[in-house]
């Protein structure tokens, strides 16, 4: 393998891994206020879809990724609803919410199978930043959306662990009670950062239909926000460990394609399926590794919120 | 004492059904630490929650440095300097000192962590309340936990704190700790309440003190004027029955023996210290000392819930130790665990499903499968045997009261037969009549030849049924008394620490 | 707390909800999300009346449309049956897709690899190596869930999509049809490897064994020992480790016995209805039983009358492609109804009152 050929490999790792990024970032945020959302693969779709078909109408990107974004988000407060105000249990609500917006995006975007994307993200190479050898390839080679990625994370993990909003959003999440007794409105917070989370969700299944393979085809998501459940927990809720898991993520499955580009004799269903795998592995590593220490997990993840009961 | 702080006039509460607080007065003077007494159920924590906003009192007046107040919520009376520590902390774990106490606070988006610090410190030194702030809240011990709570309440300016039951869950030297502090704020003209039903605690440390029972105030005076005798006669309204209810000696051959066993707490850290002691059948051995010294570990560590890490426990010449929890049910050891609902009944399943918790494997209730007739006939008889109030035997435990729920999970545990009973604090949270009941039986258990181990946080119970007393402190045995040698002072020192040597007479 | 003087509403738990609120709280449910789909469907530019009378007309308004419902059914009941025994336990098995599909792929192979063994003893062993596959691959979050307590709910769903990738590895290519087009399938089985069918319908044998295991499921659940370490172990860990209960045992025995049923649902799917291996064998089919079997309260019997219903839904979604409405309209009422039932659910679990 050349080191070009390693360059690109990486530059593409990041390619396919901001869609996972952007879910996870999304996840980390809703479930740090104590939410658990198992609805991304939903609110992907969703957001791959309605993106997808703003676009189609207006021809306008930032318009497309905004709709994109709403379609995730409005997904995400029938999750709130369900969970925060009737208190239903959170993973079968993320479960019906991925059903649904499976169903939803299929039932939307069947007029729009096989249509070309008119407009698509392209590549903008970022002056100058983009002339540095190997890093300007790359990180600085890429589309608006990655662009968009790298800030969000330095904005997220600020806001998380350096502001007072955050800090009231974590306290959500570890112990609602004492928030609440601290005059924290859980039950606002909880909606609000729910909804924040899916439209991350949303706006990477934009990426999806408007950036990787501009064009809408049913399931297109393709697991991918299940991947990004998981890389929650392998980054320990921190935003900027979400990074190395979505590159991760990213690479493999851009070595997949490389490997059977320069014919290498691996079945691509086996390629195919190691993401998932991975996943597995890393999830049980992960877990060990982490038990009985006090990181990552927010304590009142899952479970809803009743005054009456604290 | 010059200034009046907080007057409290003709307070009324009432919740569906009970009358909370009625016609209660309270007066709190600046620079003083007052203590509110009271029984279980007296009335003394509604009184606090209407001061500090959580409720809205139905009738009765409350001024602040003589100025009319009408709290709306807990903000209204943190702006209006009322602070609570409540028994149950509200603090975020995972989160440190400072991050604690900037929580709820009103400031710029961008937290300022070195002022805050700073300004933490400032108020540790004054008070004499040590906290690292930058330590998380997971790493600092209880009484840590506590200081943190206050230096939150002094932070937002409180200049009356008030505090729950601030000693139920602190080693005595943690207790005389924090009345220092309390002293040092008391001295600097903040006014201080704590509520407690504990005597002792009331004649140490308080400047004042009013009693509450049954919702009503009964008297506030100044410590120096009164002594345990009339507050014990106020806060119950009649003697305190002292007394065995032990009084058959029926001690016979060893049942239970513990030989250096030594176990962990969840956090790694441990928690039972070579631990020594033998129980006799037909006798019940009590263990005295502080909640959390190690009590709930021993339990666990019998009863097979703990693995252990050193020594060995033995029933009946048969090795107990990590052998499996079946195996150790199977020997006949019962266990009365702390937790009624979170282990040792499952709340929403029926009375029929918590009957059989133990004994579901027996052939009796059919070969192959459950036989329901047998089960359902089996949970009337006991709900019948221990006169347990409860609609019909389908209906989920949840529905029960707390005496009953004990009752119940007593009549499940002793209908094996055991030759090891291991209760804790069985008695907790029960009215008079249930905790007679629960003594009866443990009791008749022991006369039939049981070896008994009582974990008990409650002297008075432990005298009444004791045959030999041990204290805990830190997972260690302090030492074993018979009860009839058994001084009060001698194991109050012990519950604290102090060694204190067999036929030691100095002490 | 603070606005004491308005009106607000109360949510007072029930201790114990009578067994007609909860039936008529999902029944009314359902019908919301109909009509809150009808809505939609409205919205977007299609008739939801024609729509819901075409889907209720293919799926229950002829014989033969019924006999459609009840096939799809089948495998419907089996993998819910599976999901029920683990939700019980509260262990979130959201791999039945997958271990269906791993059941399909191992009752194939012995299909294949026997063609000579009588019907009997080679449909026997079709059903016991798909239980197996099912069962194995169950397993594997079973253990992980067991021994180090990871997330079963991300693991047995990724396994879903290794388990398609499998199926398609293998119809690509060691199992293609040598003799096939260009398809990625399976030859046919030989008649010997074919569930019986019931008169000219193409309702197979497997609806019998999908009865017979509501029958036993429900009886061990009620009935036995292990039934009800199951239901105490649900209940509360803490209580079944002071009871003596083996969990860990436990949750590995429920992973297999949920995997070897959606399995043996793979095998009643290829054996009696497609008699090959495709990589279309079950879309979604393992998603849908989750809902089935959380409508039905992880009852077996209601199990049976709520696969049946989603039969028809799904059945009628491939009718109704034909009056050019998308399939996926299908999957979407699954979603809402699932939505409605879980947040109606807050009617049979509190009170509502309002006060002053």
């Amino acid at each position: 393998m050349t080191f070009n050929m390693l360059i690109a490999i990486l530059a593409a790792a990041i390619t396919s891994g901001t869609p996972i990024l952007f879910a996870a970032l999304g996840e980390i945020v809703t479930e740090k206020s104590g939410v658990q959302n198992l609805g991304l693969e939903g609110m992907m779709l969703v957001g791959a879809v309605s993106g997808f078909m703003m676009g189609y109408l207006t021809h306008n990107l930032f318009l497309a990724v905004l709709v994109a974004a709403l379609g995730g988000g409005i997904l995400a407060l029938i999750h709130s609803f369900i969970t925060i105000t009737l208190k239903a249990n959170q993973v079968v609500s993320g479960l019906a919410l991925t059903i649904f917006g499976t169903g939803l995006s299929g039932y939307l975007g069947k007029p729009y199978i096989g249509m070309p994307a008119p407009v698509k993200f392209e590549i903008v190479p970022i002056p100058i930043l983009s002339k540095i050898p190997v890093i300007g390839t790359i990180f600085f080679n890429h589309n608006l959306l990655v662009y968009f990625s790298y800030i969000l994370i330095f904005v997220l993990w600020f806001y998380i662990y350096r502001t007072r909003q955050g800090l009231n959003l974590r306290a959500t999440g570890e112990n609602p009670g004492a928030a609440d007794s601290l005059g924290v409105n859980v039950f606002r917070l909880r909606y609000l950062y729910t909804v924040i989370g899916g439209m991350l969700a949303g706006i990477g299944g934009a990426y999806l239909s408007l950036a990787s393979a501009p064009s809408w085809v049913e399931n297109m998501s393709g697991g991918r926000g299940w991947l990004a459940v998981a890389l929650v927990i392998f980054a320990v809720w921190n935003p900027a460990r979400a990074v190395f898991g979505a590159y991760l993520f990213g690479g493999v499955e851009a070595l997949g394609y490389r490997m059977q580009a320069i014919g290498v004799t691996v079945s691509p269903f086996f390629l195919n399926m190691m993401p998932y795998l991975l996943t597995i592995i890393v999830l049980i590593i992960v877990t060990i590794n982490t038990q009985h220490k006090h990181i990552g997990e927010p304590e009142a993840l899952g479970k809803s919120y009743d005054r009456e009961e604290r | 004492m010059s200034e009046i702080a907080v007057k409290m006039v003709g307070i009324r509460k009432t919740f569906p059904g009970v009358i909370a607080n009625d016609q209660v007065n309270l007066e709190i003077f600046k620079g003083e630490i007052h203590a509110l007494l009271g029984e279980n159920g007296a009335g003394k924590s509604t009184l606090m929650n209407i001061l500090t906003g959580l409720y809205k009192p139905d009738k009765g007046e409350i001024f602040l440095d003589d100025v009319h107040v009408d709290f709306k919520s807990p903000k209204d009376a943190i702006q209006a300097g009322v602070g609570m520590v409540h028994q149950n902390f509200r603090l975020v774990k995972p989160f440190s000192v400072i991050e604690n106490v900037m929580l709820g606070q009103k400031g710029s988006s961008i937290l300022n962590i070195e002022e805050t610090e700073a300004r933490i410190k400032g108020i540790s030194h004054r008070f004499g309340l040590e906290v690292h702030p930058k330590a998380k809240i997971w790493q600092l011990s209880i009484g840590e936990q506590q200081r943190v709570e206050i230096i939150k309440m002094l932070y937002k300016g409180a200049d009356i704190l008030i505090l729950d039951e601030p000693t139920a869950v602190l080693t005595p030297q943690e207790v005389n700790d924090l009345f220092k502090i309390l002293r040092n704020m008391a001295n600097e003209g903040k006014a201080i309440v704590f509520i407690t039903h504990k005597m002792h605690e009331v004649m140490d440390f308080a400047d004042r003190i009013t009693v509450l029972r049954a919702g009503l105030s009964v008297k506030s005076m100044m410590k120096i004027d009164t002594d345990t005798s009339e507050l014990a006669n106020l806060m119950v309204g009649r003697e305190i029955a002292r007394g065995r209810k032990n009084t058959n000696k029926t001690i016979g051959e060893v049942a239970l023996k513990l030989e250096n066993v030594s176990a962990l707490n969840d956090k790694g850290l441990l928690a039972l210290d070579k631990f020594t002691l033998e129980v006799h059948s037909g006798e019940i051995l009590a263990i005295a000392g502080v909640a959390g010294n190690g009590q709930r570990i021993l339990s666990e560590a019998i009863t097979g819930l703990r693995e252990l890490t050193n020594g060995k426990i033995i029933l009946y010449g048969e090795d107990l130790s990590n052998q499996s929890i079946r195996e150790i049910i199977d020997k006949g050891v019962a266990f009365v665990p702390e937790d009624r609902y979170g282990m040792g009944l499952a709340a929403n399943l029926s009375v029929i499903d918590n009957v059989l918790l133990k004994d579901y494997r027996n052939k009796k209730y059919g070969i192959n499968f459950l036989n329901s007739n047998t089960t359902r006939a089996k949970a009337i008889e006991l709900v019948e045997k221990f006169d347990v109030k409860i609609p019909t035997v389908d209906s989920p435990v949840k529905m029960m009261s707390g005496g009953n729920l004990q009752k119940l999970l007593l009549a499940r545990e002793t209908d094996i037969d055991p030759k090891l009973i291991v209760a804790v604090y069985p008695i907790r949270g029960l009215d008079i009549g249930a905790t007679d009941f629960v003594h009866e039986i443990l009791i008749k258990e022991k006369n039939e030849g049981a070896a008994v181990l009582l974990i008990s946080e409650d002297l008075d119970e432990i005298y009444k049924m004791a045959d030999r007393i041990a204290v805990i402190y830190e997972g260690r045995l302090m030492g074993v008394l018979p009860v009839e040698e058994a001084k009060l002072e001698v194991v109050g020192l012990m519950m604290s620490g102090t060694d204190v040597r067999e036929g030691d007479s100095n002490v | 707390m603070s606005n004491q003087n308005k009106r607000k509403i109360i949510l007072e738990k029930r201790l114990q909800t009578p067994k007609w609120i909860g039936l008529l709280v999902t029944v009314v449910s359902v019908f919301a999300a109909l009509i809150f789909s009808s809505v939609f469907l409205q919205m977007t530019g299609q008739n939801p009346f024609e729509v819901y009378r075409v889907m209720f007309k293919s799926a229950f308004g002829s014989s033969y449309g019924f006999s459609e419902t009840l096939v799809k059914a089948i495998p419907l009941m089996m993998a819910s049956f599976g999901i029920a025994m683990a939700f019980k336990m509260v262990i979130w098995n959201i791999g039945a897709e997958g271990q269906l599909l791993l059941g399909a792929l191992a009752a194939s192979v012995i299909a294949l690899s026997f063609p000579n063994l009588p019907s009997i003893p080679l449909i026997v062993l079709m059903m016991i190596a798909a239980m197996i596959a099912g069962g194995l691959w169950a397993l594997i979050p079973g253990l992980a869930k067991s021994y180090w307590n990871v997330n079963e709910v991300i693991t047995s769903l990724m396994l879903n999509y290794v388990a398609i990738n499998i199926i398609d590895y293998f119809v690509y290519g060691p199992l293609k049809n040598p003799y096939g087009s260009n398809f990625p399938e399976t030859e046919t089985f030989v008649r010997n490897a074919w569930l019986p069918t019931f008169a000219s319908t193409r309702v197979h044998l497997g609806i019998i064994f999908a009865l017979l295991t509501a029958i036993i499921l429900y009886f061990v659940l009620n009935k036995t020992r292990w039934g009800y370490e199951v239901k105490v172990i649900g209940e509360s860990r803490n209580v079944a480790r002071y009871s003596g209960m083996d969990i860990k045992k436990n949750i590995i025995l429920v992973m297999m016995v949920s995997g070897a049923l959606a399995g043996l649902g793979g095998m009643t799917e290829v054996s009696g209805v497609v008699h090959k291996l495709d990589p279309h064998l079950s879309i979604g089919l393992g998603y849908s039983a989750i809902i089935v079997a959380w409508l039905s309260k992880l009852n077996p019997f209601v199990i049976v009358v709520v696969s049946i219903l989603f039969g028809g839904l799904i059945n009628g979604g491939f009718s109704i492609q034909m009056h050019g409405i998308p399939a996926a309209t299908a999957t979407m009422l699954q979603g809402a109804i699932l939505f409605f039932v879980l947040g109606g659910d807050i009617f049979a679990r509190y009170k509502i009152r309002i006060i002053k």
